[in-house]
């Protein structure tokens, strides 16, 4: 099991257009990720691929997650996906 | 010949073929089960097949989109295959039940978890009902909901339009708007105005014309008639003879012997404000500032809310800009001011109200306009919706003067501020009848219900009776403070006339509504503005003021009107 910390960078938090380019990004891998607030316990983690489970999430600006995988490729993958949540998506 | 008769609501005579609207998608009975010549395998693979069509046909929409909506629809695109959906689906599809139901429910349990979230999330619960109706249609095989989608242009035949339709509507597609709801100020008949399309409202039986047929629609007149003849051509083509000199309006609003009433535009934004200007407004009446920031889950910075009314501000150059601050509640729910959950959003804490429950957003837009006012040469107005009280009046005017602002002002919108104009104007410089809701709360009638259209008409002698008072109350207080018009009312030319009779001092409207005003006006005399509008104040109804002040002014059978 890969684990990687991620600190929110968008403004509006992890939903709305920063949401939808980090599930669509995780749709594309061949592994199962899962997405967590820091604060939760493990067992609560949902499925990172899907938009309304980011959204229900409810990460804000600064908040920082967790994200898991497993298998082949997951540090590489997880590593990804990480700079994707530290950059501010709104801005661009 | 077959006809039918509504609420003319925008003028223009069209012949089209009509296409109607699709029926919202029913819900699929509670309890339906699997078809017994399938299994849960197959049906399975086919609700995800439906679910990849609608989101194939959700990102091809995304695509050519561009700013909000673009993002929105990337969502929502998303959604549609969405693990979260699907998963509870197919859970419930393995368990008998037939995938129209089962994506049925897995939709209203979502919706339902992100309308709990609240905010922004609440907001978002909309697009997952339309993501499922969406589906089932698939599924269904039927025509999926919202506007239809072709080459050829149409007339569009519904029973109302939501604002979440007209903002996909496009006006190179559609011909003409018509419906059996709504009123004449429904959203349908706001957008067709600024979109310059015929449109007729309330026209009950439309909803059995069949896709295809050919159907004459005149919108001045209210009247829709199939399988046109000679003469509806020729109607037709003297329209278009017509429209052409009416889409030029000179510059200057006046009635006949030279009693100036500037014709100012109600715009949402930069892009409105420079075809305005080119369309020859003498200025701005209605900035709606909560048009630069639908579809923003958060506040504007002050810095963005500076450029953008800047923009506006730069095309009116030496001109007045009347900006109204933030109109968010009721029908434009903005995520960062409004509480969705209110029981009765017209009559909650919606326009000047939301001070209340945000304090410090006002402040800031007001620190904003005044930056933008001072880094252009427009003369800049500003003014507060949904006022009540004069107390209210005088906070607001306080609050300008503080942000550097000049020249505040209130919306009159509610009874209680017509009836207390003369004190209102003690505290502030001028004030604006926004007609729409002011016709709305003085007869109880919900702006959007069909069946109440006739009751929420602007020509309600009660109506006219306050925006009598209205002025009567700026000359009680002695300085003959500006009282001008910035709703609806003001784009229907023969209205028009009467609220100059009463002694409206300006008219802001949707800007290709200023030919058609402007001509009307100037075929009459102050004094005879003033006597029809006379006429209308001692009707017995709306329709008779209406039919008096038409018989007299000969002007609109000649114009098309």
């Amino acid at each position: 099991m890969s684990e990687r910390k991620a600190t929110i960078a968008s403004r509006v938090g992890l939903h709305a257009r920063p949401a939808s380019i980090f599930a669509a990004a995780v749709g594309e891998l061949p592994i199962e990720v899962t997405i967590a607030l820091e604060s939760d316990p493990a067992e609560d983690a949902m499925d990172a691929s899907s938009i309304l489970s980011l959204m229900s999430l409810g990460a804000a600006n600064g908040d920082i997650v967790v994200l898991r995988a497993e298998g082949d490729g997951a540090d590489e993958a997880l590593e990804s996906l990480v700079k994707i949540l530290e950059t501010d998506l709104d801005a661009e | 010949m077959q006809s039918f008769t509504g609420v003319g609501v925008s003028p223009g005579r069209i012949i089209g073929s009509v296409r109607q609207m699709p029926k919202p998608i029913s819900e699929p009975p509670a309890g339906e089960r699997l078809d017994p010549a399938t299994t849960p395998e197959v049906a399975t693979v086919e609700l995800k097949a439906a679910a990849k069509v609608v989101q194939a046909e959700l990102q091809r929409r995304a695509d050519v989109a561009s700013g909000a909506s673009k993002s929105v629809l990337e969502a929502t695109a998303l959604m549609a295959t969405d693990p979260m959906l699907i998963k509870a689906a197919v859970k419930l599809v393995t368990t008998g039940t037939s995938a129209e139901r089962a994506i049925w429910e897995s939709g209203a349990s979502v919706a339902e978890m992100l309308h709990n979230l609240g905010g922004y999330m609440a907001e978002r619960a909309t697009d997952v009902l339309d993501v499922r109706a969406r589906i089932v249609a698939e599924l269904r095989g039927v025509t999926a909901p919202g506007i239809p989608d072709g080459d050829v242009p149409f007339i569009l035949v519904a029973e109302d339009l939501a604002p979440a339709d007209t903002a996909t509507l496009d006006p190179k597609k559609v011909l003409a708007l018509v419906t059996s709801g709504g009123g004449p100020q429904s959203h349908t008949a706001i957008i067709a105005r600024a979109l310059g399309l015929p449109a007729i409202v309330a026209a009950v039986g439309v909803e059995s014309l069949t896709d295809g047929t050919e159907v004459y629609v005149d919108g001045a007149a209210g009247t829709l008639q199939v399988d046109p003849g000679d003469e509806q051509h020729t109607l037709v083509a003297a329209w278009e003879h017509i429209a052409a000199s009416l889409s030029v309006f000179d510059g200057t609003g006046t009635t006949s012997d030279g009693h100036l009433v500037p014709l100012l535009a109600n715009v949402g934004g930069a892009a409105d404000a420079v075809k305005a200007a080119a369309a020859g407004a003498e200025g701005v009446g209605l900035l709606r500032t909560e048009f630069c920031f639908l579809e923003r889950d958060t506040e504007p910075t002050i810095d963005e809310q500076v450029v953008a009314y800047k923009g506006v501000f730069d095309a009116f150059p030496g001109k007045k800009v009347v900006v109204r601050t933030l109109d968010a509640g009721a029908d434009k729910p903005l995520p960062f001011l409004t509480d969705s959950t209110e029981p009765n959003p017209s009559l909650g804490v919606r326009g000047y109200r939301t001070d209340l429950t945000s304090p410090g957003v006002l402040k800031r837009q007001l620190t904003a306009i005044a930056t933008a006012a001072q880094a252009s040469s427009a003369v800049v107005w500003v003014m507060a919706p949904m006022i009540a009280t004069v107390d209210e009046a005088a906070d607001f005017a306080a609050m300008c003067r503080v942000a550097g602002l000049k020249t505040p002002g209130v919306m009159v919108e509610i009874p209680s501020a017509a009836l207390r104009t003369a004190s209102i104007l003690t505290e502030a410089e001028f004030v604006s009848l926004g007609t729409n809701d002011l016709t709305q709360y003085t007869m109880a009638a919900d702006r959007q219900l069909g069946t109440l259209a006739a009751l929420n008409s602007p020509w309600q002698p009660a109506v006219l009776q306050l925006i009598e008072l209205t002025v009567a109350g700026s000359i009680a207080e002695g300085h003959s403070k500006p009282v001008g018009v910035c709703g609806e009312a003001a784009a229907d030319p023969v209205l028009a006339v009467v609220l100059v009779g009463l002694g409206v001092t300006t008219l802001s409207m949707t800007a290709r509504s200023m030919s058609a005003v402007g001509a009307v006006l100037k075929s009459v005399t102050l004094e005879r503005a003033q006597e029809l509008a006379q006429l209308a104040v001692s009707a017995r109804n709306s329709d008779e003021a209406r039919t008096r002040v038409r018989a007299e002014l000969p002007i609109l059978e000649e114009l098309g009107l």
